[in-house]
């Protein structure tokens, strides 16, 4: 395999294993007649990204050389990001960058032609694989949000950098709700602040979902792509399904594509046996208007003084757990008495695993799985060779 | 209980994200009073947060544009909350391009503090920030805690210099010494000094200025160069210089020997009082 990267595309491969490393520890290079692969997984097998660089990308695309087999290699992320460490300085300095192949030293090479003469080459050791293979299809997803990454990134701005988890969802008056999640213990004294980001739809390229469709997915893991995108001025879009299947995140122009495919909660992960779950209603704040005072329902702002402050005092309507894909539209009010779930009372159980491994999930909860094809599925590169 | 208030105005926003952010640099968990005229932060002198107290007061129609409050009762028509203050100056912090902000207080599952933000949208639609702080109602019981401080009667009184010069150069005491001690008379001279086995360092501030005395008898016993000091733990002094981001209007170092430090501080229409015992 041989390919050459030259000017401002060096930057873009860059950021591209940038976030790659924000999933995964190792890379898959993969060089196929459709351009050159760069995939990860994450340990828990709950993440799964992927670039393709289509070979226009390049200046100089081989994928293999002539009568021999492509190679596929698995390379430590660390290592391969060294190369890239400072995007800066590759932006600056960086003119070409010539990626090779060398079955017989085992070698993979990564070489930068800077500025001035200045030649930087890598030799890093890979291991053979088998393909790291997901195979997901974001046409069988029936949700679709599209926006501008621009849209998307001032959307999580309001987050904390440290947040683990964030729900999205379609409110009332479709919009596109963004809510802080929160893992509810149930000793906490000191409960974790919730932010929520509402977006119209206007902001929105697509919006194929019903209101009440939402899931729960790690935060940094969709920042990696995020970051990406924005710094491609690219689209963004989100394809998804039920809660607890997988959804896929993905960028595309003519040169590239990017695919980030993140485990979600299911349906039992969010009903935590918490007695006082912070899960209001996503409907709750989904007021398109900053509403006057005299709309306010006043009760719930009342809180009986004497009695303790746990939630015996509420006063709001039912606590109504986020149970997406079975709530009814959505009705008028912010504590509608209309919507009849209750909070499940599971006994209690250990804190549950937030995120199957979305590899093995559908494989061992067959009753679940939709019929055809698992949405997901991956070789275990370990195993059988 | 009641409380919803509304900012519209920027300046006013930015005014107040700017004393959350120092409060949170001052007071991990703080007691927000809410009452008909002003609001205030305050940190009482527990043991906890190391005898350290801060007493700090905004009048609410400097900021609000609307406030409406209602008390426990009416003859104690105030609202004592207790919350995290890094809480409040992040979700502040979101309201860069606010074009309104709201505060309530709400009960969702239990107490919260609401902030409401109308972003500024390029589209026609608005967007919407909504952050629920957990706040645990104080009892009237404990207000008796969080009253006022007294201002106790000083030896000395005089006036800071640039806090932003202090603080880089308690910053490099701190490497040598744990304990730094204070010192000012009359005559406008304040020294920051360590001593420690090895080294003493002693910075000397001159021409400060003194505020005119409260009492008469004070000033007419004490001579001017004398100075008066105490002994504090250094990291509680760079704690309270570093939640000061911007230099204050009015900063004003009152020192009762060998007892306490106590910092009034105006920044703008905000003020602040922030007190450091002696270390013993």
């Amino acid at each position: 395999m041989k390919c050459l990267v030259t000017g401002g595309n060096v930057k873009v491969l860059g950021k591209a294993v940038h976030s790659l490393s924000r999933i995964g520890e190792e890379l898959y290079l993969e060089p196929l007649e459709d351009g050159l692969s760069l995939r990860t997984v994450n340990s828990s097998r709950s993440a799964y990204a992927c670039f393709l660089f289509a070979p226009l990308f390049f200046q100089q695309y081989q994928a293999a050389a002539p009568g021999q087999e492509a190679l596929r290699c698995k390379i430590l992320m660390k290592s391969f990001l060294a190369a890239f460490r400072s995007l800066a300085m590759v932006e600056k300095s960086v003119e070409k960058c010539c990626i090779s192949l060398n079955g017989r030293s085992s070698r993979l090479v990564v070489q930068l032609h800077c500025r001035y003469g200045v030649r930087k080459t890598h030799n890093l050791s890979f291991q053979d694989c088998e393909s790291l293979q997901a195979i997901f299809d974001p046409a069988l997803c029936s949700h679709v949000l599209r926006a501008p990454a621009r849209v998307l990134g001032e959307a999580v701005l309001p987050f904390p950098p440290a947040l683990a988890e964030v729900t999205l969802g379609i409110g009332c008056g479709r919009r596109v709700i963004l809510r802080s999640y929160q893992e509810e213990e149930a000793d906490s004294s000191v409960r974790a602040m919730v932010t929520e980001m509402s977006i119209g739809e206007e902001d929105f390229q697509q919006l194929q979902a019903q209101e009440g469709a939402a899931i729960t997915f790690c935060l940094k893991e969709f920042r990696g792509l995020l970051s990406f995108a924005e710094s491609a001025n690219l689209s963004l879009s989100i394809h998804f399904d039920a809660p607890g299947r997988p959804a896929i995140f993905a960028v595309k122009d003519i040169l590239l594509d990017g695919h980030f495919v993140l485990a979600t909660m299911s349906e039992s992960d969010l009903h935590s046996p918490a007695p006082h779950r912070l899960v209001p209603p996503l409907q709750a704040h989904s007021t398109p208007h900053l509403d006057d005072f005299a709309n306010d329902d006043i009760d719930s702002y009342m809180i009986a003084m004497e009695t303790t402050v746990d939630s015996e005092g509420s006063r709001a309507g039912p606590s109504i757990p986020l149970s997406p894909g079975l709530r009814p539209p959505c009705s008028p009010g912010p504590y509608s008495e209309d919507n009849d779930a209750e909070p499940s009372t599971e006994p209690g159980t250990p804190p549950p695993k937030k995120f199957r491994s979305l590899f093995f999930g559908s494989i061992l909860a067959p009753a679940h799985s939709p019929p055809g094809p698992s949405p997901v599925l991956a070789e275990d590169s370990e195993g059988e060779g | 209980m009641k409380f919803r208030a509304k900012i519209v105005d920027a300046a006013c926003l930015n005014h107040f994200t700017r004393v959350s952010a120092m409060v949170a640099k001052l007071a991990k968990i703080c007691t927000l009073r809410i009452s008909p005229q002003t609001l205030n932060f305050i940190l009482s002198d527990k043991v906890a947060g190391g005898g350290v107290s801060m007493w700090c007061e905004l009048e609410q129609e400097n900021f609000f544009s609307e406030f409406q409050m209602e008390g426990v009762s009416a003859e104690n028509n105030a609202i004592y909350l207790e919350l995290t203050s890094e809480n409040l100056s992040r979700a502040l912090k979101t309201a860069q391009n606010a074009r309104a902000l709201k505060v309530k207080l709400t009960n969702k599952h239990f107490p919260c503090l609401t902030v409401s933000i109308e972003l500024l949208s390029v589209s026609s639609s608005s967007r919407i920030v909504t952050h629920d702080i957990p706040v645990k109602v104080i009892p009237r019981k404990l207000w008796k805690d969080l009253q006022e401080p007294t201002v106790p009667n000083s030896d000395v009184s005089i006036y800071l210099p640039v806090l932003k010069t202090m603080k880089s150069i308690v910053e490099k005491m701190r490497n040598l010494s744990s304990h730094l001690i204070i010192e000012a008379n009359l005559s406008g001279d304040l020294n920051l000094k360590i001593e420690t086995e090895l080294v003493c360092v002693t910075t000397h501030f001159k021409d400060l200025g003194n505020p005119p005395l409260a009492s008469e008898d004070a000033s007419q016993d004490r001579d001017p160069e004398q100075m008066a000091e105490v002994r504090i733990d250094i990291r509680k002094l760079l704690q309270f210089l570093a939640g000061q981001q911007v230099n204050p209007t009015r900063a004003v170092c009152n020192i009762v020997s060998n007892k306490l430090v106590h910092f009034d501080l105006l920044h703008e229409d905000v003020s602040l009082q922030y007190f450091i015992p002696a270390f013993s």
